[in-house]
């Protein structure tokens, strides 16, 4: 049996009065991508960056299975160990394009950056990897000299998902990642990045308040409320027979369209 | 040691289910109670009796997709047998890509993604190489006699027929031993109901066990092994 790829143990983060996460616990297989959804302020983003490591738990820890199959607490890890795991093994993709690209560079620049930051000095493979990569998330070539500024939305959501593959990750974190985006480009990023986890075999942990972006690219699904898991199973099943009553407002509040 | 006897491929005992409408003051709405039969390997049950009377809930649950309740219902899978009713999110779907494949009345289309491709990532998925997905894809395709002009094309814009036909053979894909079919043909006319038939009794001799509701008299009458009429459920206490 093998050990998943993260575990979380009774995770827990209090601002103040306010309980954001209360004694979250799950496991997360390698391949296998986990939705998290809930309205704002059910704890959800807070969730995704204690699992990120980006933010510290009051209590509870996370477990990751490092590339050399050794089990590890995330808070055991230095700080370099840490940097070193968010550039190579992990990936995570913002809402806020700007938040996970360097505005001022070039879209080869931001791609072969994170090559650079794995150890390649070789210019010409660099730029070879940057433009395989555009044309994999279908930006045109010609625009690998041009700054993200002069991307439109879905374009800087795509050039971000490349620079976060092209480490080949094994776990990408995603942030409402069609979030604000019109409804045409969200359906082309979402079929991109419903390729992109199948061909890689990425884990994924989405956090998302979107149900339709929850059945198209995740396996398995938790719900969560006031900072709790309300409910947790397959995607599909949590969906079509939502058992909590807070899961069946959620699913009966959207509009089929 | 597997439960279940060597030919057997589905065996549901005592499964009931009821739905709680949390938003409608709790209602309690009994589906079934105390169901049970069993599919062996080459047969065809179909599941009979009114509308309404929780068949399709109980194709459903043979799939994972509504929780099981109350009872268990076993897949065979090699010496041993998976619960459906307990297995962890990870087995299920292990058991889809392998053992267990369903045909649901409409096809969830995907957007962008032509019809072809939709066939062949079915097949992939349960275990073939690119290559001879695309064969059996196209095989499939044509066999339902979807015009070859449609296939790179996503099926959003086909007809509801086109649609389903795109359905049944993402359904019949895959290598699964056991397919549940939620009235495949419902919108079909003659000559596709009949490569549908063609089809399912191919599978039949070959092995695959069949679970599915047709309300089609004719189609049923001419693919049916057996029929267990889920109306003799519907209201039985569990004993």
């Amino acid at each position: 049996m093998t050990l998943p790829l993260l575990s979380a143990r009774g995770l827990s983060k209090r601002f103040g009065a306010n309980v954001a996460c209360r004694e979250i616990a799950f496991d997360l297989n390698e391949g296998e991508a986990l939705a998290i959804v809930g309205e704002s302020g059910s704890g959800k983003s807070t969730l995704l960056g204690l699992i990120a490591g980006m933010a510290t738990a009051d209590a509870g820890e996370v477990i990751y299975r490092m590339r050399d199959g050794a089990p590890r607490p995330l808070s055991s890890l230095s700080e370099a160990e840490r940097r070193a795991l968010m550039r190579t093994d992990w990936g995570f993709v913002h809402q806020d394009s700007t938040r996970g690209l360097r505005m001022g560079v070039s879209a080869g620049g931001n791609i072969g950056e994170r090559l650079m930051a794995v150890g390649d000095r070789h210019y010409g493979r660099i730029r070879a990897s940057a433009e395989e990569w555009l044309a994999r998330v279908e930006i045109p070539i010609h625009r690998i000299d041009d700054p993200p500024t002069t991307y439109s939305g879905g374009m800087r959501q795509r050039l971000q998902i490349a620079r976060n593959l092209v480490t080949r990750p094994r776990l990408v974190f995603m942030d409402e990642p069609t979030g604000g985006l019109d409804v045409s480009v969200q359906a082309r990023l979402l079929d991109l990045l419903r390729g992109l986890i199948a061909d890689m075999g990425l884990a994924v942990v989405l956090v998302t308040h979107d149900l339709a972006v929850a059945r198209l690219l995740s396996h398995r699904m938790l719900v969560m409320k006031q900072g709790e898991v309300i409910e947790s199973g397959l995607t599909d099943r949590v969906l079509d027979d939502p058992q909590a009553p807070y899961t069946q407002l959620l699913v009966s509040s959207v509009l089929a369209a | 040691m597997s439960p279940l006897e060597p030919e057997e491929l589905l065996r549901a005992e005592g499964v009931a289910k009821t739905f709680t409408l949390h938003l409608h003051g709790g209602t309690r709405l009994p589906i079934v109670a105390g169901v049970s039969f069993s599919v062996s390997q080459g047969e065809c049950v179909v599941l009979g009796g009114p509308s309404g009377v929780g068949k399709s809930s109980l194709l459903k649950m043979a799939f994972g997709n509504y929780l099981v309740e109350t009872g268990r219902i076993l897949l065979a899978d090699g010496e041993r047998a998976i619960d459906v009713a307990r297995a962890q999110p990870k087995d299920i779907l292990d058991a889809r890509r392998r053992i267990v494949g369903y045909v649901s009345q409409f096809l969830r289309v995907i957007p962008r993604v032509g019809a072809l491709d939709i066939v062949a990532a079915a097949a992939q998925e349960s275990g073939l190489d690119r290559e001879a997905a695309r064969i059996r894809a196209a095989a499939l395709l044509s066999r339902l006699r979807l015009p070859e002009t449609l296939w790179p094309l996503p099926p959003a814009t086909f007809s509801g027929g086109e649609q389903q036909r795109v359905n049944i053979a993402r359904g019949f894909a895959g290598e699964h031993r056991l397919l549940i079919l939620d009235e495949p043909t419902a919108s079909l006319d003659a000559t596709n109901r009949e490569a549908v038939v063609g089809l399912i009794a191919e599978r039949k001799a070959a092995g695959t066990g069949f679970l599915a509701i047709f309300h089609d008299e004719e189609v049923r009458a001419r693919v049916a092994d057996r029929i267990v009429d889920v109306s003799g459920f519907a209201n039985r206490e569990v004993a």
